[in-house]
């Protein structure tokens, strides 16, 4: 009787879809503003084929198996068509655990006169099944992660621009969060430009930073002194009174450098340094 | 043994470090170019760093040790030419190199050089410079 719940499950194929079919049409959950009931059927149908074709006797038992390989692969193609589709991950978690559903009424259907059996073939199908439902999940998440990866990656290259703003004057406004990592991106990509422009100062805009600690203060220090050793000349601007406050009450030393108050005194600063003059134009009497 | 060659332009010493710094040949450079300050009496040291693609602490101790070596004989020190990465290495290894003039390139060393040293040399010498430059 045992063995014959494989070959059971391959015979009843067909049925098995149909119940599953009917259950999720059924249910009152279902999105069929997200998904047609065409591609949903297709969806199953063939989530159940590779289930029966390589579900064995022997791999049964244990989740782990190789053989089933293309399940999960299904299963993942599903989680993320899903999540792409608008699907929350609950409901395609409930998408997969209804399958063990009609998987069990088919079994009970079959094993009724033998109560021990069945009840043992209802625990390894229900794990087999909690096994794939957990595998969507998985996919789900690191489908997310992979999303908050490349995003980390973009906001670190795009918030570090270095713009020239005039002949021998850098400037690189910083927004966000100051971390270690960020420094470090921050300090190569300014002396880099600095050695390529050969200017002699550069202005570090600080007013899209939300806070100074003395951690952030330190790599602002660091910026700066490694940008003295490069023989230029770095301004730090756009200290907002808040930072100024913080600054002087963490007891952080920045007499060493010089600050101005906006970008644009840091720049008139600079011209003076390069003996530049702005002036308005006569007007043409 | 290899050496680093000290130039003599005029009141300055240059110095062009072409070849990977090692601990040996960076202790015979302070020593040559203290020597050289001393005999030379020049006023200003302008060094080159520009091919040095590898530092350690003990080669920024010994950068900032000429340095204030240098200041003492009466004369200034310029560092010239870092390369990002050296600037990174110093400042990590909590070598900012207090009290050295920098400067992007040669040029740029040999002017700061030139305005440090105007302040102080005497009237002669300020009519010599200005007669030279409209040469």
């Amino acid at each position: 009787m045992k063995a014959d719940l494989v070959k059971t499950l391959q015979k009843k194929k067909k049925q098995i879809l149909e119940i599953w079919m009917e259950k999720q049409l059924a249910d009152a959950g279902l999105r069929d503003d997200l998904i047609s009931n065409e591609e949903l059927r297709i969806q199953s149908e063939e989530l159940v084929q590779a289930l029966v074709q390589s579900i064995t006797e022997k791999n049964l038992g244990n989740v782990e198996s190789s053989e089933f390989e293309p399940v999960y692969e299904i299963l993942a193609g599903i989680s993320l068509s899903r999540a792409k589709q608008g699907f929350s991950p609950r409901e395609t978690g409930i998408y997969i655990f209804s399958l063990k559903d009609s998987l069990l009424q088919v079994i009970q259907e079959e094993m009724r006169d033998d109560p021990a059996a069945m009840y043992a073939e209802t625990i390894r199908i229900s794990k087999l099944v909690d096994s794939f439902g957990i595998a969507t999940f998985e996919t789900f998440i690191k489908g997310r992660e992979e999303v908050i990866y490349r995003q980390t990656n973009e906001i670190t290259e795009i918030s570090t621009p270095v713009i020239r703003v005039w002949d021998g004057i850098l400037a690189l406004p910083i927004i966000g969060t100051l971390d270690s990592s960020r420094t470090q991106v921050v300090m190569e990509n300014l002396l880099q430009e600095i050695v390529e422009t050969g200017s002699s100062i550069a202005i570090l805009d600080i007013s899209g930073v939300p806070a100074v600690d003395s951690l952030v203060a330190q790599h602002l220090i660091k910026t700066v002194s490694a940008t003295r050793l490069m023989g230029a000349e770095c301004i730090i601007s756009g200290i907002r009174p808040e930072i100024a406050q913080t600054v002087v009450h963490l007891g952080i030393d920045l007499s060493n450098i010089t600050t101005k108050a906006s970008l644009a005194s840091a720049l008139r600063h600079a011209f003076s340094q390069l003996h530049l003059e702005v002036r308005k134009k006569q007007k043409q009497q | 043994m290899e050496k680093i060659p000290i130039l003599r332009m005029g009141h300055f010493l240059l110095v062009t470090i072409q070849v990977d710094l090692y601990d040996r040949l960076a202790v015979n450079l302070e020593a040559d170019l203290v020597q050289m300050v001393n005999k030379t009496g020049a006023r200003g040291v302008l060094i080159d760093i520009s091919a040095v693609s590898i530092v350690d602490s003990f080669m920024g101790r010994i950068i900032g040790n000429i340095a204030n070596m240098s200041k003492i004989l009466d004369a200034e020190t310029v560092v010239v030419g870092m390369q990002p990465a050296v600037a990174i290495t110093l400042v990590e290894l909590g070598l900012p190199l207090q009290g050295v003039f920098t400067a992007l390139n040669v040029e740029r060393g040999m002017e700061l050089l030139r305005n440090r040293i105007d302040l102080d040399l005497n009237p002669e010498d300020d009519d010599d410079d200005a007669i030279s430059d409209a040469d």
